[in-house]
Formats: C-alpha cells, structure tokens, sequence
C-alpha cells in the first residue's frame, strides 16, 4: 500500500498507544521510546506488507511485540539481578500512598511472565479483542484467553494476598485440603 | 482421618468461623473487586501515557520519511 498522507496519520495516531505498550512491556521510558522508533522505521520500510483495510494498530503492535521480544532475550541477564530486591523493597513500606501503590503495581506486572503480560496488557489496557490480541502474539484465542486469566490471578496473589511470597497457591491449597500430597 | 463435621444438609449459619470474608483473601480466587482495582491499575498505568500524546521527534519522523515505493517508477497516474 503507497504511504499516502492519511496513512501517516492513522500510523501517528497509534503512536500514544504504542508507547504506553512499550512502557508497559519494557518499564523503562527510554528504552521503549527507542521500540516505537524502531517499530515505525520498519512499519514505514515495509509498508508494502501491510494490506488495505486491515487492522493498522494490530499490524503495528505485531512489529513493536516482535522487536520487544528479540531485543528481551538480548538483554535478559543484565535484568535478572535487579529483580527481587528492589520489590522487597517496597513491600515494606506503607501502601496507603498512590505512588507506592503505583510502584507496586509496576513491580508486581514486571514479575509475570512475558507471555502473560503481554496479553494481560494488549486485553486489559489496550483494548483489543481476544481474536486480535491471538494475532498479534501469534498463538490461538483459547491460549491468550489462559494467559490473561494467569496474569489476572498472579496480580492478584502477588497484590492482594497477604505472605503471598511464602506461602504460594499450592500451598495454601494443600493446607486447605488437609496436607494430602 | 477425616473429621467430618456435623451433618452436611445444614447451611451455613452467617457466623460460622472462617466464612468467607467480603474481601476473600484466597490465592489464585478471581475476586471481582480485586479484579476490578487490578484492571483500574493497569489501565492507569496504560493511560498515563497515551494522554502524553504524539511526541514531536515520532511525529517529524513519520511525516518525513520517504515513502519506499516512490523510489519505484510509478506507472500509469502523473
């Protein structure tokens, strides 16, 4: 498809969203801003691809997933340390305050797994259905339906459970039962 | 071995010891309310930075970049 003017607005517009993706995704500014970039240079490159009348943002969220990915197995043992002394952290602390409450939140989404969040984030919070959010990581409906439903149960244990850390589902699941092994 | 506590057929009673609580605390149970704050949180996080718009460096560069098939001889239209 030529790169007419009104195809540049609709792939401006989508870029509010592709940032709060990437921040989501990555939780770091910089490092997203630098996908959204990535993602429009090739968006634009291979304009070609992408067909009339389809979904532009899904399109757009497939090529910013995609580089997430690949550049996440790069960089995936320098981030390894940082994880879980900085959510010990703010356990701690009184969670009265919006701006714990939010930190906590960030901390709690960076520990699912990265299949879960980016489902949970593409259904949840960029509002795409089931069948396109299926697409865009490329897996069945059935599939992101479960990873949404881990994510939302784990948010929850690692949110609002108390001890949580300690004594996970498992557990607490057998010492309801009665010990049974 | 099992206690087995009482008779099965009686309900409930709203004071029994360890009922459920209107918050329910049990790990990987889909409270509604919990859910809800989860999904407001998400969406908070997530909106916060659409409000920010279309940062002017993201706009220039796709108002400026070429169009990779205008390089192609175009055929037919002028």
């Amino acid at each position: 498809m030529p790169l007419t003017d009104s195809l540049r607005d609709d792939i401006l517009a989508a870029v509010p969203n592709l940032r709060a993706f990437a921040i989501s995704l990555s939780g770091n500014a910089d490092r997203a801003d630098d996908l959204v970039q990535e993602t429009l240079l090739r968006a634009i490159a291979n304009i070609d691809s992408f067909q009339p009348g389809s979904n532009l943002p899904a399109w757009l969220f497939t090529i910013l997933r995609n580089l997430f990915r690949s550049d996440y197995r790069k960089r995936r043992r320098e981030v390894e340390d940082s994880d879980g002394s900085y959510a010990k952290t703010l356990k701690s602390q009184p969670s009265q305050n919006v701006h714990i409450e939010f930190e906590e939140f960030r901390a709690a989404l960076d520990k699912l797994p990265q299949d879960q969040r980016e489902a949970l984030i593409l259904v949840g919070a960029s509002g795409f259905s089931y069948e396109d959010a299926a697409a865009i990581c490329g897996c069945a409906v059935g599939t992101i339906k479960s990873r949404v439903n881990r994510a939302r149960s784990k948010l929850s244990n690692l949110l609002y459970v108390e001890g949580a850390d300690d004594f996970g589902p498992d557990n607490t699941i057998r010492a309801v039962i009665g010990g049974n092994g | 071995m099992k206690e087995l506590k009482s008779q099965g057929s009686l309900p409930n009673s709203p004071g029994t010891p360890g009922g459920n609580s209107p918050r329910d605390k049990r790990p990987g149970g889909l409270n509604t309310e919990i859910q809800a704050r989860i999904g407001h949180q998400l969406r908070a996080m997530y909106d916060d930075v659409v409000r920010q718009g279309v940062p002017e460096r993201f706009a220039e560069l796709v108002r400026r970049l070429d169009d990779p098939n205008a390089a192609k001889p175009t055929e037919g239209s002028d």
